[in-house]
């Protein structure tokens, strides 16, 4: 079983997967154990935010496995990552309690607001994560399953696809705003205090969660690999390439499409999970078609079917919005707009592909 | 209306109501006095004795009751005005008197004073010369309903020339006669017709409050008949209110998506930016507007047609330059082009945001696109009536171009077959560029129009990006007429689901059927027919 996930090895997946188990044991060691004054301490906000670069980095190996492989471009994918968002959300909202502002001990405080008397169904079993947890990955799916049945099976493809996935985040946007969807309205879900019983801000947690997401993002490469090695791997790539000539061979083009979209946008959900509690709040802005669309740029950046460009990418672009938005607030547009310019035109495979035509065929990945 | 009318009409009507005062009053000052006392119900009585009375002066006086600036001198009753530079002013004779009256006392009003006061100004402009005026207090009469004022109505009616007012007359008298439990059945049924016939909200409501408890059975049931038949030209009204906004946001949508679905239809590609176009050419009208508020103020109302062709060559020129620069390295990859435009669309934004600022601009509409044209509660107002025509001559103008030009034959002829056309001899990439930049050009008169009717902000473009997408998805590629249908059918049926749904869940509701639609046919619904697998 194990062996399954490892198959078809390189030394740069191999190197990938030790990176982060490494900085999933380090980053939290040199946050909690290292004292404050130490050059090598890492401090808690530190921590934080690399952990939302990491839930972006899962999100981008998400996106990757259906644009990189399978060459569905989903401008909507930032809708999975935010219902799964949502769906932690939900759960720290209700572990909030009775210390809400109007102390109501079952109702979320903008429910108190509204004045309603109970609560929806949608939040009914919320307070158990068990459930919560089912429902980071049911929901995505489900939405995923029943979109993809639709769009695959009457063949909307191509650009065609590309704009219907943005006219679906587009209209959650607007329902999730909607104060009577219960979701809180355009302030979304926030002011978390426990999760499974332990502060959401305490630094223990911060770096537990960062652990977590790194893990996570290991899983989810390692699944989208073994995914992309077997031979129904083989398959999404040669859809990806000629879907047409792929039905003509006898393959059901539009079950193989929809299950690595079902995966992809579960693994997407979980990523937005992993995000909310670390970020410490949840807003239907979270579905802004903008949004999906720089997550389009992450998986260029990095290497379009790659996966670890992907994750790569997430990172670096992120890194860079965060430093560009602080320092020269003016110029972030213009560096994410000339990134989406130059990438396409002069780095169609990214940075990793870039670098693997360069340097000869050292890993198998570059195959975009 | 002749002077001589006038007084005729004021001594008829003081006759009416002096009949059936219980003092008879003789003269001016013996009316007016009736005004010197602290009696609320005197004072009452003689504000409704004084608007009868006729008197040249009854007016002024009720005015200065009105607004607390009548007195009276308790020794011998006589009234005065404080005009409003302080002076006192001899209310009988409408002279300053000799010496400043003292010991005066202030006429007091309370509520009843003030509904007497209110019932009878308004039953004195009856009278007024204006014709608007007249129509005014008739309006006041029919939401006051004050039974007083019914007399001064039977005695004006039957003079009025005026075909308008006197319906308004007749409608006022109605709404007093409906309610009024003494008025004979004969005349309470045919007022139930002539508010039937009316037709609007108010009168909706006054029959509605038609019951058993002050009407007999045959009133009750013509105003119930009379209230469905004003709810269904209501619905009428709104059905038609309805389809006129949804007309006009769809002429909008047209506009904006015209554009695209000729670059669309042409080269297969997605242009992101597409919105940003329409932005530059709003923000160019603003510019326009600038320059002629400070070189030559006359010019405004030519503010936009000097506008229209300009933002057509600054975003023509805008988008010749993508494609020259950026799109071209692009073609045969769809969705990478998708990628670039939309890193084109966000320099974009930043870069008018740099120049102009974040915040909206105040872009002036001509004095040809403000009023309304009301058509019996049907209000048409001529800034949306300029943009469906606008946008009719643009699409026609366009259509035009398609098919008459020789340029529309080569675009026709790639959008038809690429590799075809090409074969045959026209050179694909000159198509290509020019198309882009016709594409964007009209982009940039939409937003001409649109600076009309939206903030002119950066985010314009963005606002109405992916409406357009849809427009051009529903209707299909490569056919104009397609856009047309798409754009108008759009924009009703988000103007109808708007009353059944809200706003925002009428518009999720539209997409989720576009998204369904697209289920059903994939190519929209006028799809090119061909053979080709992978179109």
């Amino acid at each position: 079983m194990i062996a399954f996930f490892f198959r078809k090895f390189d030394r740069m997946a191999t190197g990938f997967v030790i990176l982060l188990v490494v900085i999933a044991i380090l980053v939290p060691v040199l946050n909690l154990a290292v004292p404050e004054g130490s050059a090598f301490h890492i401090p808690t906000y530190l921590v934080s935010l690399w952990g939302k670069y990491l839930a972006y980095a899962l999100l981008a190996v998400a996106l990757d496995l259906v644009w990189g492989y399978c060459g569905i471009l989903s401008l909507g994918h930032g809708a999975f990552f935010a219902l799964g968002g949502y769906a932690m959300g939900m759960y720290l909202m209700r572990q909030i309690g009775a210390r809400g502002v109007y102390a109501d001990p079952i109702l979320p405080d903008f429910m108190v607001f509204l004045n309603w008397k109970e609560l929806p169904f949608t939040w009914v079993f919320f307070d158990h994560f068990a459930y919560a947890a089912a429902m980071v990955v049911v929901v995505p799916s489900l939405l995923a399953l029943v979109f993809g049945w639709f769009a695959f099976r009457s063949r909307v493809t191509g650009v065609y696809l590309s704009i219907i996935t943005q006219a679906l985040t587009y209209a959650l946007l607007l329902a999730f705003f909607r104060n009577d969807m219960g979701f809180g309205g355009n302030n979304g879900l926030t002011d978390f205090k426990d999760i499974l019983g332990l502060s959401v801000q305490a630094p223990t947690t911060r770096a537990a969660l960062f652990g977590l997401t790194a893990v996570s993002l290991a899983l989810g490469f390692l699944v989208a690999r073994a995914i992309v090695v077997s031979r129904f791997g083989q398959v999404l790539a040669s859809i990806r390439d000629a879907e047409s000539r792929t039905r003509f061979l006898g393959y059901r083009v539009e079950h193989y499409k929809l299950l690595v979209f079902v995966v992809s946008a579960a693994m997407a959900g979980i990523a937005g999970a992993l995000y909310v509690p670390q970020v410490g709040i949840i807003n239907p802005s979270e579905f802004a078609p903008s949004n999906s669309i720089e997550a389009v740029i992450w998986v260029a950046v990095g290497g379009r079917g790659t996966l670890v460009g992907a994750a790569l990418g997430a990172v670096l672009v992120n890194f860079a919005k965060t430093w560009l938005t602080g320092t020269f607030p003016e110029f972030w547009l213009y560096g994410l707009g000339a990134l989406f310019i130059l990438v396409t035109l002069f780095l169609p495979k990214g940075i990793i592909g870039a670098f693997a035509s360069r340097f000869g065929r050292r890993s198998e990945g570059g195959a975009a | 209306m002749s002077r001589r009318f006038m007084i005729l009409m004021s001594v008829l009507i003081g006759w009416v109501v002096l009949a059936a005062a219980p003092l008879r009053a003789d003269d001016a000052s013996l009316v007016l006095k009736r005004l010197a006392t602290d009696n609320y119900g005197d004072i009452e009585a003689g504000v409704a004795a004084l608007a009868a009375s006729g008197l040249s002066v009854s007016e002024a006086v009720l005015n200065a009751l009105a607004d607390s600036r009548l007195s009276y001198r308790p020794s011998d009753k006589a009234l005065f005005i404080k005009d409003p530079s302080g002076r006192w002013i001899d209310a009988a004779t409408n002279t300053a008197p000799a010496e400043a009256p003292s010991g005066l006392k202030s006429v007091k009003l309370n509520n009843r004073v003030r509904r007497a006061l209110e019932a009878a100004l308004g039953s004195m402009t009856l009278m007024s010369s204006d014709p608007q005026k007249r129509i005014a207090a008739a309006e006041a009469v029919f939401k006051s309903r004050d039974a007083n004022t019914l007399a001064a109505l039977d005695a004006v009616i039957g003079k009025e020339a005026d075909p308008v007012v006197r319906r308004h007359f007749e409608e006022a008298r109605a709404a007093v006669l409906l309610l009024k439990t003494d008025a004979p059945e004969a005349d309470r049924v045919k007022a139930v017709e002539r508010l039937g016939e009316r037709g609007d909200q108010d009168s909706l409501a006054l029959l509605g409050s038609v019951t058993e408890a002050n009407a007999t059975v045959n009133i009750v049931s013509a105003a119930k008949l009379a209230a469905k038949g004003i709810e269904r030209w209501l619905a009428l009204l709104s059905t038609a209110q309805n389809a006129w906004y949804g007309l006009s946001l769809g002429s909008v949508l047209l506009l904006a998506a015209i554009g695209l679905a000729i670059t669309f239809g042409v080269m297969g590609i997605i242009n992101m930016a597409h919105g940003e176009m329409v932005m530059l050419g709003a923000y160019t009208t603003f510019v326009v507007q600038e320059v002629i508020r400070t070189k030559a103020p006359g010019l405004f109302d030519w503010s936009l047609p000097i506008a229209i062709p300009l933002a057509f060559g600054v975003s023509a020129l805008v988008g010749l330059l993508i494609e020259r620069l950026v799109i071209r390295y692009l073609y045969g990859r769809p969705l990478e082009t998708l990628l670039a435009t939309w890193g084109v669309s966000l320099v974009l934004q930043q870069a008018v945001r740099s120049v102009f600022g974040a915040n909206n601009r105040e872009v002036g509409a001509p004095s040809y696109m403000a009023g309304v044209w009301d058509l019996g509660g049907f209000q048409i107002t001529f800034g949306r009536l300029w943009i469906i025509v606008f946008s009719l001559v643009v699409f026609f103008a366009l259509l035009g171009v398609m098919k008459g030009t020789s340029l529309g034959l080569r675009m026709r002829a790639v959008i038809q077959n690429r590799r075809m056309a090409a074969a045959m001899g026209i050179r694909t990439p000159v198509v290509d560029a020019l198309t882009f930049a016709l594409g964007s050009g009209v982009a940039g008169i939409a937003g001409v129009a649109l600076s009309q009717i939206d903030n002119v902000s950066p985010n314009l473009g963005q606002s109405y990006i992916i409406d357009s997408f849809l427009v051009v998805v529903f209707g299909g590629v490569g056919n104009l007429w397609g856009t047309l249908l798409g754009a108008l059918s759009l924009g009703l049926a988000n103007k109808f689901l708007e009353p059944l749904a809200g706003a925002v869940l009428g518009k999720i509701i539209l997409l989720a059927v576009i998204v369904l639609f697209i289920q059903r046919r994939p190519r929209g619904l006028f799809a090119l027919k061909g053979r080709a697998v992978d179109s």
